[in-house]
């Protein structure tokens, strides 16, 4: 699905990735987690196509294709979605209007018909009860006035009527009462499958507690610098990043 | 940042669709400003002598007037001596029905997007049409008339409701009211009219589609819709022009009477060629609209100001009536060269008049954005209240928006509030739409339409539809 080679990324002269790799594939579920400042909103800008980012060196590749160069809207048209660590507000349009015209653009550029309003409406009846979604909350401006936990949701309701191939989902916990993270993260586990795969951007481990990922790797000053299981989230969270830090055999 | 200069050199490479020029013989007459041209025009229209009258004594008032400069606008001046002020499409004899419409014509409406049977049969709205300076046919009018409501051309007015013509022609707008308003009343040559008797409410929207074709001509048309008491009224105007080097001038005047109790909603969708990316050609719209409300009647303007190059224009009220009510909504977006100074005068003299203003400036390009407007509260106006709010949003950094608001408030007991917020289209913004599968170009016409909404839905629904497909038009390519 996505395989990161060597990459490296700057802004100005500073270099926030350096030199990281990552294999994720089909139905696999990968959390990274790291200090502040470690480089992980970076990151899943940089895979999203942010273009304030230059890659200086290394490759991207989506199911075997270099996409270093394609736009943010290609990429999301190959089925690459990122949940906003902070969702953008675009008063004026409605949660609604902003999906069919983000579903139709991206059906048009794989030679798709347009969804009809009618299978519209019968997509986001399916997927609204998933992250309890009322009607109402469809007519209203695009995250403005959106409550954290509520932006957070409509984040993941985009995701489940877009059924992307490679999810990004930045910090998404992050902001979420408890009741709040249990719904969002149910949601993110129904939408998995064996096709799809998942990338966890987190901070804390408790996220975890309720989406299992099948890696965990921590990221340090812009390198992976230790991969494993769901336990050594477990372990982080007991000894702190700090126990990275002075981890000699790193 | 980078992103933002590469979308800015993309920029302006969309085109103006309406700039063709249809083939019909058109009359034409010579060139030239004066007595003689005015005598001719009003001999054209076979008009009565009070009406060649009238406009004497306003080219006269003309003479001794000078072209404002106050405004927030630099444009090359048109010479009036070189414009010809009349000119139509031929036509053999009088129009007895639509079919009988010179074909190009109809070519031409066809290529506007407007197909007459259609808006007849579809969508239900009344249309009169008016090509350079006259009106070519009106859509709807047996229906309307059982109702007793008229509706056709200013030139049939005058021929057939000469008594309601001469009552309210230049009761809102007096000749000496500007310069322009001077020169519209000495050589004004079309323009609609329509009436609407006491406790009708119009069961249709009312249109007029205003097209200039002939080059050399200046378009000056006029207005004059009379709702009587207690009666509705919901009228569209749209506009178009060919693609021309030169500038064409089009001074407008359009005048409002709300009698008591009555209604009037009149929306505009401003597309005259806007020049083309290098600032070359357009035209100049210098327009003056008011309309007078009595006692607990109502006016709303709505307009959506995409056109010309330079747009001069203050639809406004006066709040004359007790409990009578004003409101202003537009969204004028410039691009490229474009200039617009453009907003609403509000003049409270009737006890608890109210007025809403909500403007909407679109700056792109290097164009300059203006709202101006005035919130003027008489001393008899007791209880009054006006609420503004007048937004930018700008595009890049080579634009300029502008805002000039004047209160007066002569009385206590009034509540005047205004809103101002000036704000720009967020990378972030358009980032997330990108990640959401939508393009640039698409983004932008997304959060423009967004950001202009509460006024768009004012917009009776057909023509919010096309306002929005418009806005995105006018800025296709254009911003960062």
């Amino acid at each position: 699905m996505l395989n990161i080679k060597n990459l490296i990324v700057k802004i100005g002269d500073k270099t926030i990735i350096n030199d990281l790799n990552l294999n994720v594939k089909p139905g696999e579920i990968h959390a990274i987690m790291g200090p502040n400042g470690s480089g992980k909103s970076t990151l899943s800008s940089v895979i999203a196509g942010n273009e304030d980012y230059t890659i200086s060196k290394g490759e991207i590749l989506f199911n075997g294709n270099n996409i270093n160069d394609l736009s943010p809207e290609q990429r999301a048209h190959k089925g690459i979605f990122l949940s906003f660590q902070y969702p953008i507000e675009i008063p004026g349009i409605s949660v609604i209007n902003f999906l069919k015209t983000s579903i139709n653009e991206t059906r048009k550029a794989n030679n798709l018909e347009p969804l009809s309003s009618k299978d519209l409406l019968k997509l986001i009846k399916e997927k609204q009860d998933l992250l309890k979604i009322d009607t109402q909350f469809l007519s209203r401006s695009l995250n403005h006035g959106f409550s954290g936990g509520e932006k957070k949701r409509n984040e993941i309701f985009q995701m489940a009527m877009l059924n992307p191939k490679l999810a990004i989902l930045d910090e998404t916990d992050s902001g979420l009462d408890i009741d709040a993270l249990k719904i969002v993260a149910n949601g993110i586990n129904s939408l998995t499958n064996s096709k799809n795969s998942i990338i966890l951007i987190t901070h804390y481990q408790r996220l975890l507690d309720y989406i299992k990922p099948n890696y965990v790797h921590v990221l340090y000053e812009g390198k992976i610098v230790k991969s494993g299981d769901k336990s050594l989230a477990l372990t982080l969270e007991k000894k702190g990043y700090d126990w990275i830090n002075n981890n000699e055999e790193l | 940042m980078v992103n933002e200069e590469k979308i800015l050199k993309d920029a302006t490479k969309s085109d103006y669709k309406y700039g063709f020029v249809s083939k019909f013989n058109s009359e034409t007459l010579e060139v030239g400003l004066n007595e003689d041209i005015i005598k001719k025009i009003s001999l054209k229209k076979n008009e009565p002598e009070w009406m060649l009258n009238w406009r004497l004594k306003a080219y006269n008032i003309f003479l001794k007037m000078n072209e404002p400069t106050w405004a927030n606008l630099s444009y090359k001046k048109i010479d009036l001596q070189k414009i010809s002020y009349y000119s139509a499409p031929k036509t053999k004899k009088k129009l007895n029905s639509l079919d009988e419409v010179d074909p190009e014509l109809l070519k031409t409406f066809k290529k506007l997007g407007i197909s007459i049977n259609e808006q007849k049969r579809l969508t239900g709205v009344a249309m009169d049409f008016v090509v350079d300076s006259v009106s070519v046919a009106t859509s709807f009018k047996d229906k309307l008339s059982e109702l007793g409501i008229i509706f056709c051309s200013i030139s049939e007015a005058i021929q057939n409701h000469p008594d309601l013509v001469r009552k309210y022609i230049g009761s809102v707008v007096p000749i000496q009211d500007n310069y322009f308003s001077a020169l519209n009343s000495a050589v004004f040559t079309d323009g609609s009219f329509c009436y609407i008797p006491k406790g009708v409410k119009c069961p249709m929207e009312l249109s007029t589609y205003f097209r200039i074709n002939q080059a050399g001509t200046g378009q000056f048309e006029r207005t004059l819709l009379i709702a009587d008491k207690d009666s509705y009224v919901s009228y569209l105007e749209g506009c178009t022009a060919p693609s021309r080097d030169e500038n064409q001038l089009h001074a407008a005047v359009v005048e409002l009477i709300s009698l008591d109790g009555a209604e009037i909603k009149y929306s505009t969708v401003q597309n005259w060629y806007p020049g083309d990316k290098n600032g070359n050609g357009g035209v100049y719209n210098f327009v003056t609209k008011r309309g007078i409300c009595y006692k607990n009647s109502k006016i709303s303007w709505t307009q959506v100001e995409t056109g010309s190059s330079v747009t001069w224009k203050y639809p406004s009220c006066i709040l004359k009536g007790d409990n009578s009510i004003g409101e202003f909504f537009s969204v004028a977006l410039t691009n490229n060269f474009q200039q617009a100074d453009t907003g609403t005068k509000m003049i409270h003299i009737g006890k608890n008049s109210k007025s809403t203003i909500i403007s909407k400036g679109i700056s792109a390009g290097k164009s300059n954005g203006s709202y101006r407007g005035l919130v003027k509260i008489m001393k008899s106006a007791k209880n009054s209240r006006n609420f503004s709010q007048c937004d930018s949003l700008l595009m890049g950094d080579k634009c300029g928006s502008h805002t000039f608001p004047y209160i007066e408030v002569k009385n206590k007991s009034s509540k005047v509030e205004h809103e101002a917020t000036t704000s720009k289209i967020g990378e972030d913004q358009i980032f997330y739409c990108n990640q959401r599968g939508i393009g640039t170009e698409e983004a932008i016409g997304l959060i423009v339409n967004g950001y202009c909404k509460d006024v768009l839905n004012k917009l009776p629904m057909e023509f919010a539809v096309e306002a929005q497909k418009l806005l995105s038009l006018s800025l296709e390519g254009s911003v960062g």
